[in-house]
């Protein structure tokens, strides 16, 4: 008979395996990533700070690691085709330019993103940086979870 | 051109870990972030993982005097945790649940051959313009 610890630990290592071996590979690679960017020039590897600091003071370094984003990700498509998955739920336009709009303004407000307070600024042990991370992360599932059902924004 | 080169290298480094984590794809953030359907974990390994590694290289940092490339550790202002911070992460949240992009992965997404990240791209260059007016306009008051 399984008790309700054996259920949940059952559960749980589900979730564990459930984890797919890229998933894990690939946040050690933008662990790296923002570590070599620290040791190498002393800087923060928060791509929304990067990106409008980029805009308002320019900065060679900046434009060079935004463009190394995205030609990377184009490297890791041409190397491993069949995870580029294109799973996208098609919001449409006014729901991404909400989106785009809401992300561009917290973040400026907020003082970071996913990168810059998530990555850098919990392995920096930051309060300010965990407590953004909590509220980001809460608004992200209230939104993904109840008001994207509200809007009718397709899933 | 050192440190230039060294930013160049961290950018791949960081594109290739979004690609292959599945972070590029709003799909599987959205799974992640939704409760209401089937649940996917799988964000939970990128963002852990990550911060495994940085908390140990920001620790090892630590003992550093200067960087590699660079004079010194460039001070990071000391901002407080106040309403204007809370109400800007809030913001931030519900944006990235609503489609599933945070900047790094929209980025990412024009190598992806994913159209729409142009549309949320220039919405979110908009969206931190207009916060720096309100900003502007707030403290002048």
């Amino acid at each position: 008979m399984l008790t309700k610890l054996d259920t949940a630990s059952h559960w749980l290592a589900g979730q564990i395996a459930g984890i797919h071996l890229f998933t894990v590979t690939g946040g050690l690679m933008i662990g790296a990533a923002a570590v070599l960017l620290h040791h190498a020039i002393g800087r923060i590897a928060g791509v929304s700070g990067i990106f409008f600091t980029g805009i308002k003071e320019g900065g060679l370094w900046r434009w060079l690691f935004l463009g190394g984003i995205v030609l990377g990700a184009g490297l890791g498509a041409q190397l491993f085709p069949s995870l580029n998955i294109v799973s996208r739920p098609h919001p449409g336009f006014w729901i991404l330019a909400l989106s785009g709009l809401l992300v561009g303004w917290g973040t400026r407000q907020g003082g970071g993103c996913t990168s810059g307070h998530g990555v850098c600024g919990l392995g920096r042990l930051a309060p300010r940086s965990l407590v953004a991370v909590l509220v980001f992360m809460a608004t992200g599932i209230f939104a993904a979870s109840i008001l994207r059902h509200w809007l009718g924004v397709p899933a | 051109m050192k440190a230039n080169l060294a930013a160049l290298a961290a950018g791949l480094l960081f594109g290739i870990g979004l690609m292959l984590s599945g972070m590029s794809n709003p799909g599987e953030v959205l799974s992640f972030l939704d409760w209401s359907g089937v649940w996917s974990p799988d964000l939970i390994g990128v963002l852990g993982s990550a911060v495994l590694v940085s908390l140990i290289g920001f620790r090892l940092a630590r003992r550093k005097a200067k960087p590699w490339f660079a004079a010194e550790f460039p001070a990071l202002p000391r901002k407080p945790i106040d309403r204007s911070m809370l109400f800007g992460n809030l913001l931030f949240g519900i944006g990235w649940g609503l489609a599933g992009y945070c900047p790094g992965p929209a980025l990412a997404g024009l190598a992806l051959g994913n159209d729409e990240v142009l549309v949320f791209l220039l919405a979110m260059l908009a969206g931190g313009f207009l916060q720096q007016v309100w900003a502007r306009k707030r403290d002048d008051l």
